[in-house]
């Protein structure tokens, strides 16, 4: 195997503890991963094991307390459009309409306006939001908030995208239609993603490997390849191998669930 | 009622202007029933008689627009010295470290107490007066300000680091739009205040402004004028929040639409 894309190298993070007799927090407990190009891994793990902590670490916007993260054979310090990031929760700006927030990045980097206009309609196309390039977030549904997000970390056509439960509020039907939105973005693409959820399903459908992360202090647990063919439609879903992969994470996750219950 | 439905635009309208009728019916039915004294208060009609004599006869417009004036220069001056600060306060903590101590004890001197000294300083001109109006604005937009860009959400700043922005482009492209609408609107609220301090710094110390022909009247006991230029303040003051509030519709849709 060539040299990863991604390396996460021993990562961890300790969240200094609140108040006085606080205790610090083992958000992430030493982990390790490679991501190999063109690789979509999907994370999951029960809530509040550390999968946003080790997603914001892999972008650059929390710094591990040990451990680095390499990308491209560069070590990250910080942000930067290199890595795209859809957050768990709704991040457009708000003063921006959709068009503009989808060229936010661009015009970051001054790519020239025809150049700019040319690839924000070709995502307003991809994304299913002709006629509401010139909406403002707050007049948008949350799949559609969504879909703009991301448009707009596509836009800058980053070297690997970060999605932190970006379909988490929506409701079932909604988060099977983007599911399948964003599986044809990577079919054509082939970017490299890393996909955060706590949906076993959206997990399996999405994924080349399912990583799953023990209650907190979070670590990986077990790592789980998906040879399912692509392209994938949703009547894959009730595909026996799918069963098979779906009844194995949904024991390996109870367990995990079980620990974080009786932490409480 | 249900708490927090809204009503229709025309009720609105209807029942703002009706608390106006009540109060003009209440106060003409106190003075021109008799049950209080014209020394004290002066009927609602002597009152736009009176107003309408110092229009046409004493050149009242003029006291008005040199009281505008005032009001308007004190605070676009405040204003620009205010704004700017307090977005690098709200933005740079060591900014904020350095000035916030002494904003905070400096919003708390009164302005008009600070009229004795300005006069002292700089006459009774129109400089000491600008310079009332900019003391007791200044230190309030500042902090206003600062803490409303320092409590810009986090996840917008993260959001546009992901997308390549630097620091310098986070202040002018997340920073400053984000938090526009909100530094308009304490820029109507302090506009406000800029008002009473005017007239406070015209009573003393000012040979023309609606504050020095309060005092004027005040020595001919002539109330129904005096309460004719407190009712003009009050009105421009409506307008001048009116004017804002329609602007701020329009600069801001995403927000006020
Ligand atoms: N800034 C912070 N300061 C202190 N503790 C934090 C901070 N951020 C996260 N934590 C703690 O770290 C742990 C992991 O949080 P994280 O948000 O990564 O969980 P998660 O797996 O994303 O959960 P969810 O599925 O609910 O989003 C939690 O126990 C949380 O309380
Ligand atoms: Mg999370």
């Amino acid at each position: 195997m060539s040299a990863p894309k991604l390396s996460i190298e021993g990562i961890a993070r300790v969240f200094p503890g609140v108040g006085r007799r606080g205790q610090p927090t083992r958000a992430i407990e030493p982990t390790s991963l490679q991501v190999a190009e063109n690789d979509f891994i999907t994370i999951l793990g029960p809530s509040g094991c550390g999968k946003s902590t080790l997603l914001r670490l892999v972008a650059g916007l929390d710094t591990p307390t040990s451990g680095r993260v390499v990308l491209n054979g560069r070590v990250v310090v910080r942000p930067g459009p290199d890595r795209g990031m859809v957050f768990q929760s709704y991040t457009l700006f708000p003063w921006l309409t959709v068009a503009e927030n989808i060229a936010f990045g661009l015009r970051e980097r001054g790519v020239p306006s025809l150049e700019r206009r040319r690839i924000v309609d070709d995502y307003i196309e991809r994304m299913g939001l002709a006629g509401f390039e010139r909406h403002w977030p707050k007049q948008l549904s949350g799949g559609m908030q969504q879909r703009t997000a991301i448009a707009r970390a596509l836009a800058n056509s980053p070297e690997i995208l970060l999605l932190d439960e970006p379909f988490g509020a929506l409701d079932n039907q909604t988060r099977a239609l983007m599911q399948e939105l964003l599986l044809g973005i990577w079919e054509r693409d082939r970017k490299t993603v890393l996909f955060v959820t706590h949906d076993i399903e959206e997990a399996i459908f999405l994924a080349s490997r399912v990583i799953v992360m023990t209650a907190r202090p979070g670590r990986i647990k077990a790592e789980i390849r998906v040879e399912l063919p692509h392209p994938r439609r949703y009547t894959m879903k009730t595909a026996p191998e799918f069963s098979t992969l779906k009844a194995r994470l949904t024991e390996e996750i109870r367990a995990e669930a079980l620990i974080a219950l009786a932490e409480r | 009622m249900r708490p927090l439905v809204p009503v229709s635009h025309r009720t609105r309208i209807g029942l703002g202007i009706a608390f106006f009728v009540l109060f003009f019916a209440v106060w003409a039915l106190a003075t021109l029933g008799g049950f209080v004294s014209k020394v004290f208060l002066a009927d609602p009609i002597t009152m736009v008689l009176n107003g309408w004599t110092l229009l046409v006869r004493f050149g009242f417009s003029y006291d008005i627009a040199m009281t505008v004036w005032r009001v308007v220069g004190g605070f676009v001056f405040a204003a620009l010295v205010a704004v700017p600060l307090g977005i690098a306060m709200g933005a740079y903590k060591p900014v904020e470290a350095f000035f916030e101590p002494f904003v905070s004890f400096a919003r708390y001197l009164p302005a008009s107490a600070f009229i004795p000294l300005l006069i002292l300083w700089a006459g009774t001109g129109e400089t000491q007066k600008l310079l009332v109006i900019f003391l007791g604005s200044v230190f309030q937009i500042v902090l206003m300000v600062a803490t409303s860009v320092g409590a810009t959400r986090r996840d917008l700043v993260e959001a546009a680091y992901t997308l390549g922005s630097d620091e310098r482009s986070v202040v002018a492209r997340v920073l400053i739009p984000a938090n526009a609408p909100e530094i308009a609107e304490i820029l109507r609220l302090v506009l406000g205040w800029a008002w009473t301090y005017v007239i406070v710094a015209e009573l003393i110390g000012s040979s023309e402004g609606i504050g020095h022909m309060i005092i004027d009247s005040q020595a001919l006991n002539a109330t129904g004028q005096m309460i004719f230029g407190i009712i003009v303040i009050g009105f421009i003051g409506l307008v001048s929040d009116f004017v804002f509030k329609a602007v701020n519709a329009r600069l801001f849709p995403w927000k006020f639409a």
